[in-house]
């Protein structure tokens, strides 16, 4: 089933650059259809499962244990296994990783008029990779999805992207490829250390839990994994491909970027970098933390000062994701489940803006918000999309994003008050930056000779979508926290504050 | 071990019997009648043959034959990978030689030649048989640079390679001379022996002379100071003699260092792994930092040859410092097939498109190759069979996974960190992200808009066509499955 998810998307890929063949815009509709099939298909083998299975601590020893999983020989020669599984942590992320596929897809309905084929199968095969990361559970083949989702991530940004493409394709491309093979440096030496103690030599994340490392070399290590997972989040000091990757890129790759791939780094934290090396990781975390805490600032007082509507959105995303950082190395159920929820918050929310700011830079060729101004009065119902997901990100009470950084702080207030408040800074300027940028873009003047295009009704219903998920995570949140629970509590045991 | 010649011993050394008949039929078969297509067939018929023969020689079993040539599965397997790399550039060069003027059956004769020097390296096991191979190979390739001779960058390539090449010799050459002086014996495991008796006083003689071997060698290999010449001769050969060179010459030269390496010991002279280890992380550096601004794509790749050898020199380190040798040389292998089929793929695409550019009325003396970084521009959306086949190539020289160069990578990582050589990986980490750069910059410079100037779909004639697509599939085959290679490597030592 697993299996069978990830060929649709790699095939529909190939099918949508073939479609092209036929007609102009028959990428589009089979982009669209292969991830509703793929989204189809995971939710029928989900609602085939038994119910009780959802409340089951997934066992790092049982494989059984887990909601899907799928092994297959791969290379023996060096102990690799095509491994797949699944538990409450993937299946939220993968549900939405095939949902903001979707949104990606209408939110470039009409922005690609070239080489729309290719776009697509760039776009299917880049969402294949995300969710190969998300499934994967052999590090071999988990670092192989993690490098096959960059590569049609660097050709979107670079064929279809913005005036510095080249630029910002090439950044992007070349940070994370660097900090990748230090993971994979670090995963090697991993299982070597693994099977240098008498064990089989294998790359399954089953069989490496619980290696054991003399201290020195797993901080080593750990720290491989963790530069690989922090550019990728981006954590603060290893933000700056962000935004400019994000800013070049065309409005799906900007979806795809912010929604999913960002997570992909908070994933890997949370599923290898400190499970896998959890007193390294506990000894570290103080650094972690005030990484985090100094990305949710930073960030934030970088959003404030930047003209370029975009660029805007992407500082707020580094600094959104200095929370999950703080979430996660501070390491208790609250704070953890906080970073969960931020992940799916956050990419609904920032999925939304990009796609808004997109629709604007479609409509008035700029993305600079000294250039527009009273556009509510343009259009209006595109101003209230704006205005509600502007909210969302400062943290409005009833909204997802709030849940998330309200457990986040929560939970961290038991590990260090005095990061908590820094961190606590961020909701105040997170209204200060989303606030000012819906007034310099949407309120004031209007200029009523612009004739714009309101939104039309396929990029309503996008919107309509994500507004509906996100009241729902902000009103009713359980859900997902349960799913995420007893995932949680597999991992959290290896260390216990 | 007998070292007479019997006819089991013949059945031994079938490759090198095959090639040599080729080429004197080849050669009566031009003096005969000229005829290109001719030439053609009897040339890819006799490297075929050749490769297909490498699985008779072993029947026998593994067999010195005479002193100087060793029958095992060591010089079968790339006796084996030179005979298919032939075959490519023979394939690739028929097209590219049919567009151009003048009589060039004698191209494939050189052609066919230097391949038996190449299997010669890989059998060699004997200071003799490896100057025999090594000239064999170079003199061909002195002429197959040269070979459009109405050109000037071409002789000037020629020219150099040969002024260097004979230079690189003459220090092989003095070193095996001082090697014999101390150890008088010119056989590879004889020297180990010999060496190994030998009082501490005079061991200092065999690291000179073995340093100097390996300098001598390294001017073939270019590794990184004896480099100079890399980029102008690949620049100024003909595209598909560039990808013999870069694909089967170095490979058999590396061949040939890494058995001598291993069974002549020299692993045990610490001096000399140290030195390797420095000449492995210069050529890593510096091979990837020249590529960077490159604007011409065959010296791009030169450079970055002189990266990817400094990557396999980190076998030679680590059988110095690790107790599993067979496992280096399976890393070392595989790595070698990796980059070879690679190297062929992006030489190949150069040849490709080359092909039209001998014939049109473009045609200036020092542009008979598409090989601007320029000229690249759209290929994607003018020829997207050809991008695609040169992406993978380069991704797959960048190491990116699902292609062959990954594999190598990952054995190589592998390797290093079971010997602990963390200096030298670290440096490879910081020569791959550099690397990326200029491949990525080639990719792209095809998705750009395709310029005026560009003449849009050229055609590719059906054995090319085909030959892309072989080459695309084993890249990509290797790179997904590549467990049953690497099953047979590991019982290659």
């Amino acid at each position: 089933m697993l299996l069978q998810l990830l060929a649709l998307l790699l095939l529909g890929g190939g099918l949508a650059w073939w479609s092209e063949r036929w007609h102009n815009n028959a990428p589009r509709w089979a982009a669209l259809a292969v991830l509703l099939l793929a989204l189809l298909l995971f939710a029928a083998s989900i609602s085939q499962l038994p119910l009780q299975a959802f409340s089951i601590i997934p066992a790092a020893d049982q494989p059984e244990s887990w909601l899907l999983h799928y092994r297959q020989e791969w290379i023996p020669r060096f102990g690799i296994r095509f491994e797949l599984a699944m538990d409450g942590l993937s299946l939220i992320l993968v549900l939405l990783t095939l949902g903001l596929g979707i949104i990606a897809v209408l939110s470039s309905w009409s922005e690609i008029n070239k080489r729309q084929g290719f776009f697509h199968a760039n776009l299917l095969w880049s969402l294949a990779g995300v969710t190969g990361v998300f499934l994967a559970l052999d590090l071999f083949l988990f670092f192989l999805f993690w490098e096959v989702m960059l590569v049609p991530m660097y050709l979107l940004i670079a064929i279809w992207g913005h005036e510095r493409r080249a630029y910002a394709a090439m950044k992007f491309f070349i940070f994370t490829q660097f900090s990748g093979l230090l993971m994979l440096f670090a995963i090697v030496v991993l299982v070597q250390v693994n099977h240098a103690s008498g064990a089989a030599l294998s790359f399954s994340y089953f069989d490496l839990l619980g290696t054991v490392m003399e201290p020195a070399m797993a901080t080593w290590v750990m720290l491989g994994f963790f530069i690989a997972f922090t550019v990728k989040l981006p954590g603060f000091p290893f933000h700056t491909w962000l935004p400019d990757a994000h800013t070049q890129a065309p409005t799906a790759g900007s979806v795809i970027l912010a929604g999913i791939l960002l997570k992909t780094g908070a994933y890997g934290l949370l599923r290898f970098a400190i499970p896998l090396f959890p007193q390294a990781s506990m000894d570290f975390a103080p650094i972690a933390m005030s990484l985090g805490a100094v990305g949710v600032v930073y960030g934030a007082v970088l959003a404030f000062g930047q003209s370029d509507f975009k660029r805007l959105v992407a500082y707020s995303s580094v600094s959104h994701m200095g929370f999950v950082l703080l979430g996660l190395y501070a390491w208790n159920v609250m704070a953890v489940q906080g970073a969960v929820m931020q992940m799916v918050a956050h990419g609904i929310s920032t999925a939304a803006l990009f796609m808004i700011a997109g629709a604007l830079q479609q409509r008035l060729h700029t993305r600079d918000m000294d250039q527009m101004g009273g556009l509510w009065e343009n259009m209006p119902r595109m101003g209230a999309c704006a205005m509600f997901f502007a909210l969302a990100s400062l943290g409005l009470p009833g909204l997802g994003n709030f849940i998330a950084e309200f457990l986040v702080l929560v939970g961290l207030f038991q590990v260090s008050p005095v990061l908590t408040a820094v961190a606590a800074l961020g909701l105040i300027t997170a209204a200060v930056y989303s606030l000012s940028m819906m007034q310099r873009a949407f309120q004031g003047k209007a200029d009523l000779q612009r004739d714009l295009q309101d939104f039309d009704r396929r990029e309503l219903c996008a919107m309509a979508v994500m507004i509906v998920a996100l009241i729902w995570l902000g009103i009713y949140p359980q859900p997902v926290l349960d799913m995420a629970q007893p995932v949680i509590e597999s991992l959290l045991p290896g260390v216990g504050p | 071990m007998s070292s007479g010649l019997t006819l089991q011993g013949l059945q031994g050394l079938a490759p090198i019997l095959v090639l040599s008949s080729g080429a004197v039929v080849l050669m009566l078969q031009v003096s005969v009648k000229r005829n290109l297509q001719l030439s053609y067939l009897v040339t890819l018929i006799s490297l075929l043959l050749a490769a297909f023969s490498t699985g008779f020689a072993l029947e026998p079993g593994e067999q010195q034959v005479t002193p100087l040539l060793a029958a095992d599965k060591y010089a079968a397997f790339f006796s084996l990978l030179f005979c298919l790399g032939g075959a490519v550039t023979a394939m690739v060069s028929r097209d590219y030689l049919a567009q151009r003027r003048g009589q060039n059956e004698e191209y494939f004769l050189l052609l066919l030649l230097s391949t038996l020097g190449a299997v010669i390296l890989a059998y060699a096991n004997h200071v003799a048989s490896v100057l025999l191979g090594l000239e064999l190979l170079g003199v061909a390739l002195y002429a197959l640079i040269a070979y459009p001779d109405r050109a000037a960058l071409p002789l000037e390539a020629a020219i150099k390679y040969l002024v260097l090449s004979g230079a690189a010799s003459c220090i092989f050459l003095f070193g095996s001379g001082l090697l014999y002086t101390v150890l008088g014996a010119l056989d590879f495991s004889g020297m180990r022996a010999a060496a190994q008796a030998l009082p501490v006083e005079r061991s200092i003689i065999v690291s000179v002379g073995a340093a100097m071997v390996i300098v001598g060698l390294g001017f073939k290999l270019s590794v990184f100071p004896f480099h100079m010449w890399t980029p102008d001769v690949y620049e100024g050969a003909p595209a598909p003699v560039s990808g013999f060179l870069a694909a089967v010459s170095k490979s058999a030269v590396f061949a040939v260092v890494l058995r001598w390496w291993l069974e002549a010991g020299l692993y045990e002279q610490e001096r000399l792994v140290m030195s390797v280890g420095l000449l492995a992380a210069a050529s890593m550096l510096f091979g990837n930092l020249l590529a960077l601004r490159q604007e011409n794509v065959k010296r791009m790749l030169a450079y970055s040859s002189i990266a990817h050898v400094g990557y396999l020199l980190l076998v030679l380190v680590a059988i110095g410092v690790s107790p599993d040798r067979a496992f280096a040389v399976e890393a070392a292998c595989f790595y070698l097939v990796a980059y070879a089929s690679t190297t062929l793929a992006a030489f190949t695409l150069l040849g490709l498109l080359s092909q039209r550019a001998g014939d049109s009325d473009q045609y200036r003396d020092n542009d008979y190759d598409h090989d601007q970084l320029q000229q690249m521009n759209g290929l994607f959306w003018t020829q997207p069979g050809l991008a695609l086949l040169f992406s993978v190539a380069l991704l797959s020289l960048a190491g990116i996974p699902l292609t062959v160069g990954f594999v190598g990578k990952f054995y190589l990582f592998t390797l290093g960190v079971d010997a602990s050589l963390w200096g030298l990986l670290s440096v490879m980490v910081l020569g791959s992200a550099i690397g990326i750069y200029y491949y990525l910059r080639v990719i792209y410079t095809m998705t750009l808009a395709a310029d005026r100037s560009s003449r849009g779909p050229q055609l590719v004639s059906l054995p090319g066509r085909l030959l892309f697509y072989t080459l695309i599939g084993a890249m990509l085959y290797l790179g997904v499955l590549p467990d049953t290679l690497m099953t047979y490597l590991g019982t290659i030592l």
